[in-house]
């Protein structure tokens, strides 16, 4: 198993020095990701999921950087590598897609171009290779007549079809992890399902591996293997998704479990958990969800929680849930 | 296309009529121009028969109707001052203006957008602030002044430059132009920069605020994850996305530099345009300083209709939908 780590993260940190102070964005993320799995990475706005995938490219803005940990694509060490030699990772090794393609995709090049642009940046192929190469991926994602959708522009499209050509912008050079941030948040609930199943094939035919970083438990629990909880900078609780969902052992992930609509009853208001995430400027000392825990005692105000694991299922909680009956 | 080029010109037409108004009204309301025609020792016949020959002594609106009409048969007037046709008075001089402009222009853009997107790509530099610095004093220092400097320097001091007057020209189709001449450039170069030196720095300070909006956006986000250089992502996606203010700042300064480039033209004897409309107001010479003012009304639409085709050029949102997709 441990061969096919395609990446390994541990004790990630990466923290912003802004005027009012130090904001611990990520702050001691651990977790490995195989090849042809999909990881979901959840968590509320402000958690640190996307700073991690960032981090993850060695594309954190100023002025945040990575002060600490490690993180490893199959073996080798990403965390101080040169900036050539980064630029080599990203879109080659590993990519990334983006929440909403009316964004990420330049309104004034033809998606052809933008498309060039990606497979030229990693070399050595013939432009008509490179054009063959962009027509076959737009075509491996559905996308009708493939080879005249080159000359279109982004606001051509409609939004569905814009995150594919995202998403085929991500796969040219063939990486082998895949970050998607929150990638169906911005569409009509009918295009998320079709984009999400196109994703769960793509991951099942290419065998490549997935960071699917979203806020939303019902589509992690559809696309991902394995899911990472994210409060306050830390994985609060990982585990196989069937584990964590059926029998959470953190009261944060009950509180996000609970406040999903398939929960409630219709007519009765739905579940929330009290409070707002904490600001990262003023972590609470001990547990940092402590103030907003209903089980919390004098030990959370104080300590914080270190790591426990119950097989492959792992949580930081000085009071964790009961484990569910099989 | 045909209906917008068609709208346009309709508006061109009334700009321009709208312009023929106001100038026509505001020069006849400054001096007498007999006292420039006459001198002052002619006989009282002489006065007569002149302001009958002008029809100085028709009210104001049949004299602009006359105008008008003279005008829309491509007659614009004869100058008082050198009597000759006042279209060719303006078109042997603007050449001279063009030339200037153009350097002065293609300079500010050539140095301008580079320095202005380094500045904005690395805000924090060292390069970047003396960049921005030296462009604070490139908008606030008067031109006037920086002409002088630049005389007193390069043509005084170091004698490296003549201090004025176009050089040798050439003549190519027609027209006259110093910067096909080692002469010409040598005479080109201070009016240029001194013309240039205000585009410059606000090409800089255009792409220096364009470069550091975009720089944060998802685009180039999106583009560094695709492993793009950040050469790539400076030259094929950030130019694009800051280009259009860009196009717009630089079409009205180049339309209101070839109609009062006066200061520079002045400092540096540059017989171009800015020093014909100079010397026709002092010298109270009227068809001159009408035609000019409504011709440099059509020079503003030509320009501002030259900046909305390279809008649509540039993005293509702003092209017609194509209906197969």
């Amino acid at each position: 198993m441990t061969a096919d780590v395609a990446l390994a993260v541990a004790d990630l940190r990466t923290h912003f020095f802004t005027r009012a102070g130090v904001v611990k964005a990520v702050d001691g993320v651990s977790f490995t990701l195989r090849g042809g799995e999909v990881l979901g990475l959840v968590g509320e706005s402000g958690s640190g999921k996307s700073i991690t995938g960032f981090s993850i490219l060695g594309l954190v803005d100023d002025p945040g950087r990575i002060v600490g940990g490690s993180i490893r694509y199959r073996g080798r060490e990403l965390v101080g590598l040169r900036a050539a030699e980064l630029r080599a990772v990203r879109g080659r090794e590993i990519a990334m897609v983006f929440q909403d393609p009316m964004m990420t995709l330049n309104p004034m090049l033809a998606i052809g171009r933008q498309m060039d642009l990606a497979l030229a940046a990693h070399g050595g192929r013939p432009a008509a290779a490179r054009r063959a190469r962009s027509v076959e991926i737009l075509g491996r994602l559905g996308i009708p007549e493939p080879a005249r959708r080159l000359a279109a522009y982004p606001h051509e499209l409609s939004g569905g079809m814009r995150q594919r050509v995202a998403i085929a912008c991500a796969l040219l050079n063939r990486p082998s992890v895949i970050i998607a941030d929150e990638p169906t948040t911005a569409l009509d609930v009918s295009i998320q399902a079709q984009i999400l199943r196109e994703m769960t094939d793509l991951v099942r035919d290419t065998g490549v591996a997935m960071i699917w970083i979203s806020h939303d438990l019902a589509v992690v629990s559809s696309v991902a293997q394995r899911v990472a909880v994210m409060y306050a900078g830390r994985i609060v609780e990982d585990g196989p998704v069937t584990a964590v969902l059926r029998g959470p052992r953190h009261p944060y992930t009950r509180g996000l479990l609970d406040s999903l609509p398939a929960q409630g009853r219709p007519g009765e208001p739905l579940a929330q958990i009290p409070g707002t995430t904490p600001s990262l400027l003023t972590r609470p000392a001990g547990c940092p969800f402590h103030p907003r825990c209903g089980r919390a005692t004098e030990p959370c105000r104080t300590a914080e929680p270190e790591r426990r694991a119950d097989g492959e299922h792992g949580f930081r909680c000085h009071n964790p849930l009961p484990e569910a009956a099989p | 296309m045909v209906e917008i080029l068609f709208q346009r010109l309709l508006q061109a037409a009334a700009v321009m009529l709208a312009m023929s108004v106001l100038v026509f009204a505001g020069v006849y309301a400054i001096g007498n121009p007999i006292d420039v025609l006459i001198g002052p020792d002619a006989t009282q016949a002489v006065r007569a028969e002149v302001i009958a020959r002008y029809g100085l002594d028709l009210p104001l609106w049949r004299q602009y109707l006359g105008f008008l009409r003279r005008f829309l048969e491509g007659d614009f007037g004869r100058s008082f001052v050198y009597d000759l046709p006042v279209l060719d008075l303006i078109l042997t001089r603007l050449p001279a203006t063009l030339e200037l402009t153009l350097t002065a222009v293609a300079v500010a853009v050539a140095a301008g957008v580079p320095l202005g997107m380094y500045a904005g790509y690395r805000p924090r530099s060292a390069a970047a602030r003396a960049v921005m610095a030296a462009s604070v004093v490139g908008v606030s220092v008067p031109t006037f002044w920086i002409g002088l400097i630049l005389i007193l320097v390069f043509a005084v001091w170091l004698g490296w430059l003549p201090a004025g007057g176009r050089g040798a020209t050439v003549a190519v189709l027609g027209t006259e132009w110093s910067l096909l001449t080692l002469d010409g450039l040598a005479h080109l170069v201070l009016p240029a920069l001194n013309l240039a030196l205000f585009k410059l720095a606000l090409m800089i300070r255009l792409a220096r605020a364009g470069t550091l909006e975009i720089m944060l956006s998802d685009t180039v986000k999106f583009a560094r994850a695709a492993g793009l250089s950040e050469w790539a992502v400076l030259r094929h996606h950030v130019l694009r996305l800051i280009a259009i203010p860009l196009v717009t700042v630089l079409g009205l300064e180049f339309a209101s530099t070839v109609a009062f480039a006066v200061v520079t033209e002045t400092i540096f004897s540059w017989p171009g345009l800015g020093k014909l409309i100079i010397d026709s107001i002092t010298s109270l010479d009227r068809p001159v300083m009408v035609a000019y003012l409504i011709l440099i009304a059509l020079l503003f639409i030509v320009i501002n209709l030259m900046v909305d085709l390279a809008y649509a050029a540039l993005d293509p949102r702003l092209r017609r939908r194509r209906s197969a997709s």
